[in-house]
């Protein structure tokens, strides 16, 4: 195994960490927060420091790496981004307790958006503003990030990385070059944010306000800079944010294929068409189902719609405590949970393509018991899946459960109700943020003892990597020198 | 440039991995799904499952967009359905690879209809290699050049030699002819040499001479020269055909020994003053039969590198005084070279270095200063090329010690109006002249002669 390659590439991370503090300074400084700034300048210069000496420590290393070590950067880069990432809220005094810090800042950076803050207007802009970009930063990807921008080498093998990041089952480039394909990726994630704040803006929101509700939103994030997450926002923004939502769940090879003028095969796609399905139909079913509990279908349906695409993009953004609503439309939330966005958004959960997958592997099963001599492979949009792919996506299901088996047993250590822990593992395992119960939209994660917030950091980084990358680090196998 | 190479066997898979090491953009298509993902993990490629003749696959890899596509399938036919395909879908280049000899005039003639960029042939390219190797039977390797007037030549440093330590620039007073030593490989390291680099037993030169010099340089270098009069051709692959017809033509006596029946008969038919073996040519009652110490040259062709590693192994042994061997796997050929094993042709090697030398003239804008010629020597640790001098070159007329190189690189000849020189400091080249450099810069790609130049 090539360490040095690994010490390396974590030593970029930390200095690109360096560089994204940085617009959070600027925030901190216009706001004039001493208190914030001076704690951000101190996590640049830990970051910058000890980066720089990564990087000169492993200067010499040999380029070529493999699949072994594209995972373990993968794991140890989002550790390791999150561990330095969690400082400014502790130097600042802001969030005191460094678990309580590292919570938030790994549901930053995975994009989930549970919170263990009760009052956050309280906090300095800059730290909210960091917070918020955190969201930025791991929905596409830090590592794809720097795929994008750092040569590396002659080799592949740095599709591994890409893989590893990247969510769905079956991850492919673009174009021949994983830099291009890199770099193509983060133009659309930022060109779709863009459009997003100027859509906010237009809306008449302020600038920051804007700016952090775009990265939450692009992200698939979800943390919010008021008390009442988007509550308190005209009607005209919250549906921008519907509408973004549900754009960043679609998976962004599609974009590209719009990009380049294949509009035939985007329409084609099976996993959109699923993906909108699933959407309205979930929409329409809350929206009778809450009826009764707003003025007229109008107020029901913008609720519902908004719930709905927040929740099943993993956002977790609200404007409602969808915690009141009837049973049949909370257990329609739990179940979206589950699902999740497209494969290769930057939403969370199973992925609609794995459902598809599912689903369709299930039925040529049961052809196959009934028929045992028929041949039922399985195809989506005309192109036949290897088994390996369907055997990829058993494994990952058997082992999201017993991850959530595990978790929700540990969690129940602290006596809180079950549906509050199921859901909150959930929630967190699949990156979205608030659950029901004691975690639902109204209240956050600052009911949990210091083991099950670990246990929950566990299960967002698990959720984001998609479970295997992160898994390999606890193997003595990914550790040794050779083999 | 956008590339497409279909096929992804030996050849196509060594193709990629030049080309998208160059920093093409590298489109593999294949109908084996699991050599794709292997291409797919260990280069910078995009991958494309499905029948690459078909234009539903061609179009999926976005023929339309490539600026070559390259055919290098195992079957001719597919190539050229390939490649006319790929035309009709826009794509403006295509290369093919045709093995069969059957296909050569009908590759002249329907040139216009195919369309055809270029088409190679590793099998033939092999042989006439070997065929070259044969004419000069003390020198590792030939490269030729300026239409065969140069060459760059591999003369090995024997034990006892004359040149074992002596320092460059008194290799004048034993050659007697113009040459310049442009590389010496020693112990799996290249040295572009100085005046003052001293020669050590076992080391490799490879020296620029003009072709005219070539059998007065072997003689004074005291590599004792037998004309080669008896080949034997172990493995009778369609390398042998090509070869057997060479060499029956310039009067050298061919003992061709195959195992297959159909394929001697064939060899038979074509071939009527040849000797044709019909045995196992790896066992040793075989060989000894045939007297494989009074041959003068002997070459292994079967289809196993393996094979035909041992093989020449026993023929240096027994004292052969040539030995080619065909290596289709060129990974380890540092370790051959190591264990002594002499010449090695590889037509994969060849093949890819012929169509590397196409992509490298097409991505330069202005085709007159393009590369003419590449050869790689020592495992592509050191490049030769070929190029013409344009109107638009940096330095022209200017005494070579006023131009500015850049590291490790070596103008070895200047071809003025068919008169090649060895350039000395104050030699000139001019506009039209045909310049032969060398580089030993690993991963440094030129593609065209202003590249050579340090400002």
């Amino acid at each position: 195994m090539n360490r040095k390659i690994i010490g390396r590439m974590l030593g970029f991370l930390l200095l690109l960490e360096c560089v994204f503090l940085f617009p959070s300074v600027v925030v901190s400084a216009l706001h004039q927060e001493q208190n914030a700034l001076a704690a951000i300048l101190a996590t640049m210069v830990i970051a910058a420091v000890s980066g720089g000496a990564l990087c000169f420590i492993f200067r010499r290393a040999d380029r070529h790496f493999y699949a072994r070590e594209g995972f373990l950067i993968t794991a140890l880069g989002w550790v390791v981004l999150s561990a330095v990432g969690a400082l400014p809220f502790v130097f600042s005094g802001e969030i005191p307790h460094y678990v309580d810090a590292l919570f938030e800042v790994i549901s930053g950076f995975t994009t989930t958006g549970a919170s263990i803050l009760t009052e956050v207007e309280s906090m300095s802009k800059g730290l909210l503003f960091w917070r918020s970009f955190t969201h930025w930063l791991g929905g596409m990807g830090i590592l794809v990030f720097l795929l994008a921008i750092v040569p590396m080498g002659k080799g592949g093998y740095s599709v591994h990385i890409l893989r590893a990041e990247s969510p769905g089952p079956s991850v492919g480039k673009l174009v021949p070059k994983l830099r291009q394909t890199a770099a193509i990726l983060y133009g659309i994630y930022v060109a779709l944010t863009v459009l997003d704040v100027l859509f906010l803006l237009a809306g008449g929101m302020p600038l920051f306000d804007a700016l952090c509700t775009a990265f939450g939103t692009a992200g698939t994030g979800g943390f919010g800079v008021k008390n009442d997450s988007m509550a308190g926002y005209s009607p005209y923004l919250q549906n921008v944010c519907t509408v973004f939502m549900a754009l960043f769940g679609v998976n962004f090879s599609l974009y590209f294929l719009l990009l380049i003028g294949q509009f035939r095969q985007f329409f084609r796609s099976e996993e959109l068409g699923v993906y909108v399905l699933i959407m309205l139909s979930a929409i329409a079913i809350i929206t009778v189902n809450t009826m009764a509990q707003y003025p007229g279908f109008r107020d029901a349906f913008h609720h519902a719609a908004f719930t709905v695409s927040s929740i099943m993009t993993t956002t977790g953004f609200s404007t409602v405590d969808f915690n009141l609503w009837p049973q049949l439309s909370r257990s329609i939330l739990v179940v979206l949970m589950v699902l999740g966005a497209c494969a290769g958004s930057t939403g969370g959960g199973i992925k609609t393509a794995r459902l598809i997958l599912l689903f369709k592997s299930l039925r040529s099963q049961i052809r196959q018991m009934l028929r045992p001599r028929s041949v039922n492979p399985v195809q989506v949009e005309g192109h036949t899946i290897p088994d390996e792919t369907i055997r990829g996506v058993d494994t990952y299901m058997s082992a999201y459960l017993t991850i959530v088996i595990f978790s929700v047993l540990i969690l129940a250590l602290d006596g809180l109700p079950m549906e509050t822990n199921l859901t909150g593992v959930l929630a967190c395992l699949n990156n979205i943020g608030p659950g029901l119960g004691m975690v639902g939209p109204a209240s956050n994660y600052s009911v949990f003892s210091d083991l099950a917030k670990v246990v929950l950091m566990l299960d967002m980084l698990f959720g984001r990597l998609e479970i295997f990358p992160l898994l390999i680090l606890f193997s003595p196998t990914a550790w040794k020198k050779a083999g | 440039m956008n590339i497409i190479i279909v096929g992804d066997g030996k050849v196509g898979a060594a193709l990629a991995a030049q080309l998208s090491g160059e920093g093409h953009d590298v489109t593999i298509i294949d109908s084996n799904s699991h050599v794709l993902r292997e291409s797919a993990e260990a280069l910078d490629v995009m991958v494309v499952a499905g029948n690459g003749a078909t234009m539903a696959t061609l179009q999926e890899a976005r023929v339309d967009q490539a600026d070559l596509l390259i055919a290098a399938t195992s079957r001719d036919e597919l190539n050229l359905l390939t490649c006319l395909t790929a035309k009709k879908l826009g794509c403006a280049n295509t290369i093919a690879r045709i093995r069969n000899p059957e296909y050569t005039d009908q590759l002249i003639a329907m040139r216009e209809e195919l369309g055809l960029s270029l088409t190679v042939n590793p099998e033939q390219a092999a042989a006439i290699e070997a065929y070259q190797l044969l004419q000069f039977p003390s020198v590792l390797k030939r490269e030729s050049f300026a239409k065969g007037r140069v060459e760059i030549v591999a003369v090995p440093v024997h034990e006892g030699s004359k040149l074992a330590g002596i320092p460059l620039h008194k290799l004048y007073e034993i050659a007697r002819v113009k040459v310049l030593v442009c590389a010496v490989e020693r112990q799996g390291e290249v040295h572009i040499p100085g005046g003052s680099f001293q020669l050590q037993t076992g080391d490799t030169l490879f020296v620029t001479a003009a072709l005219q010099d070539l059998a007065q340089l072997v003689r004074n270098l005291g590599l004792v020269e037998q004309k080669v009069k008896n080949l034997l051709i172990i493995g009778g692959s369609r390398i042998a055909f090509y070869l057997t017809q060479r060499c029956l033509d310039s009067g050298i006596h061919v003992q061709i020994i195959e195992r297959d029946h159909e394929r001697c008969m064939r060899l038979a038919e074509t071939f009527p003053k040849a000797t044709v073996i019909e045995a196992d040519g790896s066992r040793q009652e075989v060989l000894d039969a045939q007297g494989l110490p009074y041959f003068d040259a002997v070459i292994t062709l079967t289809g196993m590198d393996e094979e035909n590693v041992v093989l020449s192994m026993f023929a240096q042994h027994v004292g052969v005084g040539k030995v080619i061997t065909k290596i289709n796997r060129v990974e380890y050929s540092e370790l051959f070279r190591k264990v002594g094993l002499g010449s090695i042709i590889s037509p994969k090697a060849l093949c890819c270095s012929n169509i590397v030398r196409y992509v490298r003239a097409m991505s330069t804008a202005s085709g007159s200063a393009g590369v003419l010629a590449l050869h790689t020597i020592v495992d592509g640790k050191v490049e030769a090329l070929e190029f013409r001098a344009g109107s638009d070159t940096r330095h022209c007329d200017q005494p070579l010690r006023e131009v500015p190189l850049k590291d490790g690189i070596l103008i070895s000849c200047i071809t003025h109006r068919g008169e090649t020189m060895i350039p000395k400091g104050d030699t000139r080249f001019h506009p039209g002249d045909t310049i032969v450099v060398v580089t030993a810069g690993g991963g440094r790609i030129l593609s065209q002669l202003n590249d050579i130049f340090a400002d």
